[in-house]
């Protein structure tokens, strides 16, 4: 964990209203693993008072990239900076991560839905050479849909402007039921309703599942405890989607 | 230049310090920041049992705030004893411990499992968490039972004996009188504020528990407030906190009356922040020919007129 101020070097609109804003970080470039994320100091300002949370998109050292959806106060200010600015930024944060390397599985399948994608480039860089990768993104409409890289992609879009129409959930759902792939193991990232029922599929199917969860945090690093998730495990109630994932084990979250 | 303070004799390096439930226990920010470059660490609220807090949502941003219900989440004073107070040992900053219990037994009961360790150099006691709803509040709005919890405690301990104020009572001034007749050593003023976020879109509060306390530099002028009341009320030293991000902010507490201040929200943002507000107050008090930081505690002058433009600009 470190605190920078990064040197932005490009901020780009890669989909209608869908930003790629990356950023020089030699240090958080070398020790970021897949499914940790920064936390962004967006302005030196009072609103927004806390910094935002951002999984990574891509990392190909110095540089590494976020993406985000301009909706929020936070989110319109970063898709509004210039290259060369800096932005002061802690990270990487998160213990828990997408695993990689465990003996017994060889098919990764990769379950987006909306921008839960963003940090699924990155995680697909860093799966062995050896693994099959069955990518499953779903998305509002065809132009809403990242595939930058991404592994054979299938496409879900609400409004059936490409691939299947409907939701990913489904897509994910009708594949899992007719095709077999061997020794599999989900990753997922998306809203709470569609990981719930990812993680559900993958019970069924005793699959091993990982979800990335999201939440409202004030500091990223386990001091304010404002970002709990309800854990199915005796040892404790909750457990902190900044310190004890954002990556976790789908079947001790309880979705 | 002297920016050191004491309560009890027991020495702190300054007088800034992190608030509690704002940094931890100190150990997780150690990677981030020198701990030992701090005043001292008010840890977490600790009670005799774990609490597992409220559910999610539990936090959400306001205008230069946030509102909060974490509801007292902390590891129980026992796995503190276990396993906090050993990573502590690295460290020469003051740690004063947080207390906060649903009963008057069980203040007693933590500050008798905490007061025989020499890591532990005082305490400070939570009667004011708006988040709970046994204890918390209904202790710090209640004179008679911070009257009660203070007595209790001081026949307990000799360490230093803070009580935490909340601002959400008529006149704070009369809790302060009351903790320093029963022989608190100091005052924290303030928790934070009783408020409420809505999300407009769902018709829902923005937190599971519908009201949360408000903290960050939109409590700040109510803070100074606060502290300037009690101030004229007791002789004992006030802490002051609320939404104190810079050393200017540090400054503007120590003239209404505080003689340490606490920094809080600032430090989910930047973790660092107060050693840089302590070192912006040893800067401020050598330009300005200060010997000691005490000199500007209650200093403000109060009587002179303002210039419009002046108290404008």
């Amino acid at each position: 964990m470190i605190q920078e101020h990064c040197r932005i070097q490009s901020v780009e609109e890669i989909a209608p209203n869908i930003f790629e804003l990356s950023f020089v970080s030699q240090a958080i470039s070398a020790q970021v693993l897949p499914g940790q994320f920064v936390n962004i100091r967006v302005e030196d300002s009072l609103l927004p008072l806390l910094r935002r949370p951002f999984s990574l998109f891509s990392v190909d050292a110095p540089v590494v990239s976020i993406i985000f959806n301009a909706i929020g106060i936070g989110t319109k200010l970063l898709s509004q900076k210039k290259p060369g600015g800096t932005l002061d930024i802690i990270g990487p944060l998160g213990n828990g991560v997408f695993p990689l390397d465990d003996e017994g599985f060889a098919t990764a399948l990769l379950v987006a839905g909306g921008l839960g994608v963003a940090s699924f480039p990155f995680l697909t860089s860093r799966l062995s050479e050896t693994r099959n990768i069955l990518t499953f993104v779903g998305a509002r409409t065809t132009s809403n849909v990242i595939r930058i890289g991404l592994k054979n992609i299938q496409i879900a879009t609400d409004d059936g402007s490409e691939g299947f129409h409907g939701t990913v959930v489904e897509l994910f759902k009708a594949f899992i039921n007719e095709q077999s792939v061997p020794t599999p193991r989900i990753y997922s990232c998306g809203p709470m309703p569609m990981m719930r029922a990812v993680a559900q599929i993958a019970k069924e199917k005793n699959i091993p599942c990982y979800v990335a969860l999201e939440c409202e945090m004030a500091c990223g690093i386990g001091l304010c405890q404002g970002c709990p998730v309800e854990s199915t495990m005796d040892d404790k109630k909750y457990n902190l989607v900044c310190k004890d994932g954002p990556v976790f084990e789908a079947r001790k979250v309880n979705f | 230049m002297n920016e050191s303070f004491s309560l009890r004799a027991v020495p702190f390096r300054n007088r800034v310090f992190v608030a509690s439930g704002t940094f931890g226990y100190g150990d997780e920010v150690a990677e981030l920041v020198d701990l030992d470059e701090l005043g001292g660490i008010l840890t977490k609220s600790l009670s005799l049992k774990p609490r597992d807090g409220n559910p999610p949502p539990r936090i959400t941003e306001t205008a230069s705030g946030m509102l909060n219900s974490i509801g007292l989440a902390n590891i129980g004073v026992h796995k503190f004893i276990a396993e906090k107070i050993p990573k502590l040992e690295s460290y020469s900053c003051a740690v004063i411990a947080n207390i906060a219990a649903s009963s008057v037994e069980e203040y007693c009961s933590v500050l008798e499992l905490l007061d025989p360790l020499k890591r532990v150099d005082g305490f400070e006691i939570n009667v004011s968490c708006p988040n709970v709803k046994e204890g918390g509040l209904s202790f710090g709005t209640d004179l008679a039972k911070v009257a009660l919890i203070t007595k209790e405690l001081r026949k307990r301990t000799q360490k230093p004996l803070i009580i935490k104020l909340t601002p959400n009572v008529t006149h704070i001034s009369e809790f302060a009188r009351a903790a320093e007749a029963e022989g608190a050593d100091a005052v924290s003023v303030i928790n934070t504020l009783i408020g409420m976020a809505v999300n407009i879109n769902t018709r829902k509060p923005r937190i599971s528990t519908t009201t949360g306390g408000l903290s960050g530099p939109a409590i700040k002028p109510v803070a100074l407030a606060k502290v300037y009341e009690v101030h004229k009320s007791v002789k004992i030293p006030i802490i002051g906190v609320g939404g104190i991000s810079t050393w200017e902010d540090a400054v503007e507490f120590f003239l209404v009356g505080a003689s340490a201040v606490q920094v809080g929200t600032a430090n989910f943002i930047n973790p660092a922040i107060g050693i840089g507000i302590a070192k912006g107050i040893a800067q401020y008090c050598e330009r300005n020919s200060i010997d000691d930081v005490a000199e500007l505690v209650g200093s403000l002058r109060a009587d002179t007129k303002l210039s419009v433009i002046q108290s404008w600009l």
